[in-house]
């Protein structure tokens, strides 16, 4: 039989493909090349940008500050949306508000949640505020290490309606017949969330692990406006290297810099992929 | 009580939504006197601490005046945000609609190996395409012009992710009849996948217009002339010293985004499952 052809027109494909490679293949391919050469002249300097890179003070701060980042982020907001997913798959209907409610955040646009980050945060601020009038002590919220806190609360009110979207309907796959009979073979809720319930939220967990990863890379637009250039060290992150290098036009590190994190999160997702693999 | 428990965490969380916007928006009702009596020590270092009341005292519509009729840069900047999700938007409906079409079609391995690659591209952060993306824009004289913007944009594998599963989840049986009668695979693609993916299309475009209504680095790494700024990077730049300003800009941005996500709920929430649907 003839193989349906329908829509296998190259046509379809050409712009985008062109597009792609001359915007994003092509010069990526240039900063590989530029990676391995020096800034002035551009003669082949071997591995001396990557060795200039994972020496410089500023990118191991940084690196550390994003890992960190990642690791502390990622958990929290994943169970917490894993928690409010399972209220609201229990309020069944009733819970469209909520969510429409915690979706909101999405479109919020960036300034204006740092133009109240600002009144809320500020040495003055209004928390501090609060904390004052209940007999605690003021925070020096922005230059001290709660800036960390801080900008992961940010990143966790943006994307928690993300995911909870995204549980809802790993939630909403797993079939009634499960719970019925486990039901009549006497398992209570607790077995039988940990034993249908997450089990089968398994794939909903890598795409969320993927998503956020993406997304985390985002908060820099928080991160930026906030404390600017040079932040309080414990934000200052892989993003605002970048930018100041770019500032700095110092395009051998930067264009190494480039490839390294994206070999890091080539890694990472090939990573996830093979254990989610191994799952099915 | 079993019934009131599940709903407590999702209130008192909606509350942390709902809040900061009762904030935006009250404030911005607010006369510039009224919120310096509230913000003074953030904003002037008087003494003491901020404090705030969720409605104004004297409610006034002077902030928004000021910004609507004294502030031609507002509209520069309007116009600019307008400008780059537009056409971003509409580059992606000639780039990225036929391309989504392509691979949802196509189920060879040199089709899904590239698309695997789009993928890939999908998930690079903005950091490690700025570079190239640099240096490619300068090499074309394209830098700072809102082209430096749009191109990366409409060329950008994401609709076409998103876009992808709705047209795949078209039944191949109906293309197939589509064809016994003689169509064509423009025909096709007019006249079954676009009708039938008519949601997916409407996912990527409310989820691309979130995203290029609140474009920070782009513009801050590509464009170095102000009057080409969108308002997302214009508007930290009024806080100092006009808040009520800032705050009647801040609700003016918001709401083409908040009208796009309450007309476009049930397509955002469909392109953020299909965001998750596995490859």
């Amino acid at each position: 039989m003839r193989r349906p052809s329908g829509g296998t027109n190259p046509w379809f494909l050409l712009p985008s493909l062109m597009g792609v490679t001359l915007f994003v293949l092509v010069p990526f391919g240039d900063v590989l090349r530029r990676s391995f050469a020096s800034a002035m002249g551009g003669q082949a300097v071997g591995f001396a940008n990557y060795t200039a890179v994972f020496a410089n003070k500023a990118f191991r701060l940084a690196a550390a500050n994003t890992g960190r980042f990642l690791g502390v982020c990622i958990p929290i907001l994943l169970a917490l949306s894993l928690v409010v997913a399972l209220c609201l798959y229990a309020l069944g209907e009733r819970a469209a508000l909520f969510k429409t409610s915690l979706l909101i955040p999405m479109a919020v646009p960036v300034a204006s949640v740092v133009l109240l980050w600002q009144v809320l945060f500020d040495g003055q601020g209004l928390t501090n505020g609060w904390l004052t009038g209940a007999g605690g002590s003021a925070v020096s919220w922005m230059d001290s290490p709660m800036a960390f806190w801080v900008l992961v609360g940010s990143y966790i009110w943006k994307n928690l309606g993300y995911c909870v979207v995204l549980w809802l309907a790993g939630l909403a796959g797993i079939s009634p017949s499960l719970y019925e009979a486990a039901r009549v073979d006497g398992a209570g809720n607790v077995q039988m969330f940990f034993w249908i319930t997450l089990p089968n939220l398994l794939p909903t967990l890598y795409t969320l692990l993927v998503l956020s990863l993406i997304n985390a890379f985002k908060v820099f637009r928080e991160a930026y406006l906030i404390g600017g250039d040079y932040p309080h060290t414990s934000i200052y992150q892989l993003q605002h290297l970048f930018n100041n290098w770019f500032r700095e036009l110092s395009m051998d590190k930067l264009s190494a810099a480039a490839v390294v994190v994206a070999l890091v999160i080539l890694g990472l997702i090939m990573l996830l992929r093979r254990a989610w693999d191994k799952e099915d | 009580m079993r019934k009131l428990l599940p709903g407590a965490l999702p209130l008192a969380l909606s509350l942390l939504v709902w809040l900061p916007l009762a904030f935006l928006g009250g404030g911005s009702l607010m006369s510039a006197l009224e919120l310096s009596g509230y913000l003074g020590p953030v904003l002037s270092d008087t003494p003491g601490y901020a404090f705030w009341r969720l409605l104004p005292c004297y409610p006034t519509l002077a902030p928004y005046v000021e910004l609507l009729l004294d502030s031609p840069e507002f509209f520069v900047m309007f116009w600019n945000s307008v400008k780059l999700a537009a056409g971003s938007l509409l580059g992606q409906t000639f780039v990225a609609i036929p391309a989504a079409w392509w691979f949802a079609r196509c189920s060879g391995r040199r089709s899904r190996g590239l698309f695997t690659l789009y993928i890939i591209l999908m998930l690079m952060p903005f950091q490690v395409t700025m570079v190239s993306s640099y240096l490619v824009m300068d090499g074309t004289g394209l830098l700072d012009t809102h082209w430096s913007i749009l191109l990366p944009a409409i060329f950008s594998t994401f609709p076409i992710f998103i876009m992808h599963r709705f047209f795949k989840a078209i039944p191949q049986s109906v293309i197939e009849a589509a064809q016994i009668d003689g169509a064509s695979s423009w025909q096709i693609f007019f006249h079954i996948g676009l009708p039938m993916g008519k949601n997916g299309v409407a996912a990527a475009m409310v989820l691309g217009f979130l995203e290029y209504w609140n474009l920070i680095e782009q513009p801050m790494t590509f464009l170095k002339s102000k009057t080409l700024w969108p308002l997302s990077l214009y508007l930290p730049q009024i806080t100092a010293g006009k808040i009520g300003l800032a705050l009647a800009a801040s609700v003016i941005t918001l709401l083409p985004s908040i009208l796009v996500f309450l007309y476009g709920q049930s397509y955002l929430e469909q392109g953020i499952m299909a965001s998750g649907a596995k490859e």
